[in-house]
């Protein structure tokens, strides 16, 4: 088992692409594995044949064990893998890899979740029938993401029905109409059994671990900024208005933008904290917390100071659709400097984030409200936002975690500033 | 051109009326200049595929042809041109059907080997050696069937005597009386065997008794000859049902097919010239000659109406345009 | 509705014809005095004469042949082989005259003839009479093939044959003579190129012909009873041409198909039905499309070896299973 993400301690075996006895070649891709954050393609490193496969599917091992072998042609590898090599060029034990390398960088074996058909010889494709085909297509399954349970681990009919009914499942069960005097409304009856007992996904027990080992050992404290958006509201319609067709600008896009060059004025709420030192970065690299269907997960927008707001907003969209479709690249959601949470969609008024270690800081957006404030004397309608940093007090103070969000402030109350 | 000429006393040399006589040389003369173009025609590309040559062995489909009535049948193999021709075929749409198009009587569907002319009574135009005599005979069941005196005169090559249809057609033809004559022109080569080679009995009017079955053997090489005998199988089977079995000996001056040697393999070239010698045509005009019936001008001229006629069939094929590209898939089945 | 047996199904129709149209006559070997080898003609030459049920020699090319000529000259003739095992050797004027003359002619002459007769295996019979010949004459443009399974199919698709203007193979049965059913009354005619649904069913659609019509039936009936499955019978009844509209809408309904033959596997004429299948139905499969033919070896002659050699309920249950992935 691979280490395919940094962080990575144990994974999940969701799909071989391989059987026992099969040919494969270096680069191939010999199964999905669910890791603590996406579900990434395992590469065979080596030609030979799939010897043995170790892990079924579904089934989950830490990182460093033997999920399969690969050997070459006619050799047999025996239990003990770390065996003598084979005298053919092929080397053994092909599944078995160090993994503490670091970063690993996926490679060329990986395929967009959009890709087109398979190509000829094309490893990767799925086996279904026709009609399970057109199921999924017509249903919007992907049809990699079902289990097969013809022959060869082809999708059939019967599992398009399978995942759909467990999509379905309460609202499937028939209604059951109660006169109930307190609630004329009915609602589906529950299916029967008391509770239901769902086991944690990958990314649950990676979210799980990160915030215990987050909130507990960082240092947290927390400044709320209400920010006027009157004149950010009103250079967006402007700005939308120009663009017309060419894009919309969102509020999430100019918040980014704006946290983004505020950084570049206050590095140290630009940093990471490592055990024995801390990094001030140069670089501005944001990570935009993504609500994910079991879970949470931050892309990270590269370069945000630097990028023009449209390019933003076109990222920031399109690494939502890569997280929520499970096919972000560990580059893409890793290296973030900073990260922003916005919930204002929710209309959360504000709210506290936690931290992801080992940045510093995080701030969590609410909504944009129109509420009575007092301008000149004067109650008047204004739009307004409540912005909340949680800082992390080895690394950032009071007082430059307050200085930081008075930056971003002013940038958002006037928009020209970003340009200071 | 195939109508029956009444019985007239004719001179001694002729044995017919000095009419019948022109006319046999005149339809002699059409199927040689035709067969002369078709040969021509190949060469140039305008036909395609296999083409028999019927040249020298013409006594045989016109002396037997004119003894017919227009609703009798006629059915041949794959060297028709000459019978398609003598039951009354119209030259433009044979040379028609050689060329391929439209216009050609089979529509260009079938081709040299595939002759039909159903208003004229003539049957096909048949590829497997002895497939078609079976058809012959069925042909004659159906006249009996239906009550009627008309005949069928069917027309195969020496080689088609050993094939099994021709066996179990005779035998059939004779225990169900079908009228029915089998004339079998032996012109020696099956393509290029010998009779003799594979032949047990080379007497084929020798196989009549088997099915006890009338039989004549006839010089196919003299037009009158063929003639005669071939009124008194139609006699036979007009009357009293019977087929009979006429072996008529010929010789085809050209090779099987234009792809096959006229000689050298199989046959010396002193043999086919020899045989030139007994050509129908030359003969039959030298008689008429002596009976003071026709001169070398009336030869002359005729030999010329026949190749206008023979020029405007090629024409007339020429100009007619290739089948429509939907014909493709027409008359594979009848409404 | 009356109930007759396959035979005399086939008889009323030959009766039937014969009266309505003077032109229709039978020929074949044993078809007048013997009363036809499988007592399929009794009677009709004491009905018709001797002119119009023809006894012939053991001649299946000359006869054949004779048929042919006879409709090329405006007759509408019958001819019976004894069985399609000898008509192998009528197979020149079946295919060269009779299928193509029409073509050849440029339409002079359409062929109003059919060939009739018991097809395929029957019992203990041997090699080289067991034969099943729909693959090899479903081949040929310019034949109509038609294999009725019931006497009702039988009486009404062999009354098409002998009006339909081409050449029309009739494949019968020596083991469906006997058997019986409901035949209606009066005038019956089933037209050529329509199958006909058996037993209507949605899970697996079971594709058969002649004699597999029965044992397809069966086999139904075990899905039913042992694994809750509803199969849907479709009887083809029309090998050539094929219905394939019938077929496609059944595979479209149930998602998966047996093909159940009783030729040999290689270039049956289940191969045909599994093109129009895949072509026609590509998006309905569920599974891949099975067949169940006769063993691909010659017929053997022990009892216990033929019944191995022959399609089967039993075998056609477990194709059933397994494109209904049950296994």
């Amino acid at each position: 088992m691979e280490a395919l993400s940094p962080t990575m301690e144990e994974g999940r075996l969701v799909k071989w692409h391989k059987q026992e006895g099969d040919a494969v070649k270096a680069g191939e891709t010999l199964a999905e594995v669910e890791t603590d954050k996406a579900v990434m393609d395992l590469i065979a490193r080596a030609d030979g044949v799939l010897q043995q496969v170790a892990v079924t599917e579904g089934q989950t091992v830490p990182v460093g064990n033997v999920v399969a072998v690969i050997a070459a042609p006619g050799e047999t590898v025996g239990a003990s893998v770390a065996s003598a090599p084979p005298p053919t060029p092929a080397p053994s034990g092909g599944g078995m890899r160090d993994a503490r390398g670091g970063m690993r960088d996926a490679g060329s074996g990986m395929r967009d979740a959009g890709g087109v058909g398979p190509a000829p010889g094309d490893v990767t494709r799925v086996k279904a029938s026709p009609l399970a085909k057109r199921m999924a297509r017509e249903a919007g399954v992907d049809l990699k993401v079902v289990t097969g349970s013809g022959p060869g681990g082809r999708v059939v009919k019967r599992d398009l029905e399978a995942s759909a009914s467990r999509a379905l499942a309460p609202a499937a069960a028939p209604a059951v109409v109660e006169s109930h005097p307190a609630s004329p409304i009915p609602h589906p009856a529950p299916s029967g059994a008391p509770y239901e007992d769902v086991p944690l996904t990958q990314i649950r027990k990676t979210i799980a671990k990160r915030l215990v080992t987050s909130l507990g050992p960082i240092p947290h404290f927390f400044l709320t900024s209400e920010v006027d958006m009157e004149r950010a509201a009103e250079a967006r319609d402007a700005l939308n208005r120009r663009l017309g067709d060419r894009g919309k600008v969102s509020f999430n896009d100019i918040i980014v933008k704006a946290t983004a060059l505020a950084l570049t004025k206050h590095r140290a709420c630009n940093a990471w904290f490592q055990e024995d030192h801390i990094r001030y970065w140069n670089e501005v690299h944001l990570g935009i917390a993504v609500a994910v269907e079991d879970g949470l997960i931050t892309p990270v927008i590269r370069n945000a100071d630097l990028k023009p707001l449209l390019e933003i907003g076109h990222e920031a969209k399109q690494l939502a659709d890569k997280a929520r479709s499970r096919r972000l690249q560990p580059s893409e959601y890793t290296g973030s400097t900073f990260s922003v949470s916005n919930l204002g969609m929710f209309d959360i008024d504000q709210f506290t984030a936690v931290i992801n270690p080992p940045e510093a800081g995080i701030l969590a957006v609410g909504t944009i409200t129109p509420k009575p404030v007092v301008v000149d004397g004067q109650v008047v309608p204004r739009r307004r936002l409540r912005l909340t940093m949680s800082c992390d007090h080895r690394v950032i103070d009071g007082a430059t975690g307050a200085a930081f969000l008075s930056t971003l402030k002013g940038m958002l109350e006037n928009p020209l500033a970003m340009l200071l | 051109m195939a109508k029956t000429m009444p019985e007239r006393r004719g001179s001694a040399v002729l044995g017919v009326d000095a009419e019948l006589a022109r006319k046999l040389l005149h339809d002699m003369l059409l199927i040689r200049r035709f067969e002369e173009k078709a040969a021509e025609a190949y060469t140039l590309g305008k036909v395609g595929g296999f083409l028999h040559l019927y040249i020298g062995e013409e006594a045989v489909a016109v002396g037997a042809t004119s003894v017919l009535r227009p609703d009798d049948c006629a059915i041949s193999a794959y060297r028709e041109h000459g019978h398609c021709l003598a039951k009354g075929a119209d030259p433009r749409r044979v040379m028609a059907e050689l060329f391929g198009r439209r216009d050609g009587l089979s529509k260009g569907k079938g081709g040299s080997m595939h002759l039909f002319d159903a208003e004229k009574r003539f049957m096909g135009g048949h590829g497997i050696v002895g497939g078609h005599v079976p058809l012959g005979a069925g042909i004659g069941f159906a006249i009996k069937y239906k009550g009627g005196d008309q005949v069928c005169i069917c027309y195969f090559g020496e080689a088609a005597v050993n094939i099994g249809a021709f066996h179990e057609t005779l035998n059939m033809a004779s225990v169900y009386h079908l009228p029915v004559i089998f004339c079998c022109e032996n012109n020696r080569y099956g393509m290029g065997t010998a009779f003799e080679r594979v032949a047990a009995v080379t007497d084929v009017a020798e196989h009549a008794c088997s099915y006890d079955m009338a039989a004549e053997l006839v010089n196919g090489m003299d037009a009158l000859a063929v003639y005669a005998a071939t009124q008194r199988a139609v006699e036979r089977a007009r009357k009293g049902g019977h087929p009979t079995l006429l072996e008529v000996r010929t010789y085809r001056y050209m090779g099987h097919s234009m792809s096959d040697p006229l000689h050298g393999v199989y046959r010396t070239k002193d043999e086919v010239e020899e045989q030139k010698k007994r050509d129908p045509i030359s003969q039959l005009a030298l008689k008429l000659k002596e009976e003071g019936a026709l001169d070398q001008a009336g030869l002359d001229a005729l030999d010329a109406e026949v190749r206008a006629e023979v020029e405007e069939a090629v024409k007339f094929a020429d100009a007619s345009p290739d089948p429509d590209s939907a014909e493709l898939t027409t008359h594979v089945v009848a409404d | 509705m009356p109930t007759l047996t396959y035979r005399d199904a086939l008889n009323q129709a030959l009766r039937e014809e014969m009266q309505r149209d003077a032109n229709v006559f039978l020929m074949g070997e044993e078809v007048g005095v013997y009363q036809g080898a499988y007592k399929v003609s009794r009677g009709l030459l004491e009905e018709f004469g001797p002119m119009r049920v023809v006894d012939t020699p053991i001649a299946e090319l000359g006869f054949a042949g004779i048929g042919v000529g006879a409709a090329m000259a405006g007759l509408r003739p019958v001819i019976e082989f004894m069985t399609w095992n000898f008509a192998v050797l009528a197979l020149d004027q079946i295919v060269n005259s009779a299928a193509k003359l029409l073509y050849e002619s440029g339409g002079q002459f359409p062929i109003p003839i059919v060939f009739r007769g018991p097809n395929g295996a029957a019992l203990q019979l041997g090699a080289q009479h067991s034969q099943a010949w729909e693959g090899w004459l479903s081949h040929i443009p310019g034949l109509k093939v038609v294999a009725p399974a019931t006497p009702a199919d039988a009486k009404g698709l062999l009354k098409s044959a002998i009006r339909d203007n081409n050449p029309v193979i009739v494949l019968e049965g020596e083991m469906l003579y006997n058997t019986k059913g409901e035949v209606p009354e009066g005038e019956y005619v089933v037209p050529i190129g329509r199958a006909d649904v058996k037993r209507a069913g949605r899970d697996v659609t079971l594709i058969c012909h002649s004699k597999t019509v029965a044992v397809a039936l069966k086999a139904a009936e075990q899905l039913a009873e042992q694994e809750r499955v509803s199969a849907e019978v479709v009887d083809l009844r029309s090998l050539r041409p094929l219905d394939e509209a019938a077929i496609t809408a059944s595979v479209a309904k149930t998602n998966r198909a047996v093909v159940v033959e009783e030729g040999w596997p290689h270039c049956g004429i289940g191969a045909q039905v599994v093109d129009v299948i895949q072509r026609e139905a590509f998006d309905h499969l569920d599974a891949p499309v099975l067949r169940v033919t006769q063993a691909d070896v010659p017929m053997p002659y022990n009892k216990q070896l033929e019944r191995l050699a022959k399609p089967s309920p039993d075998k056609v249950v477990a194709a059933a299973r397994r494109v209904l992935y049950l296994d």
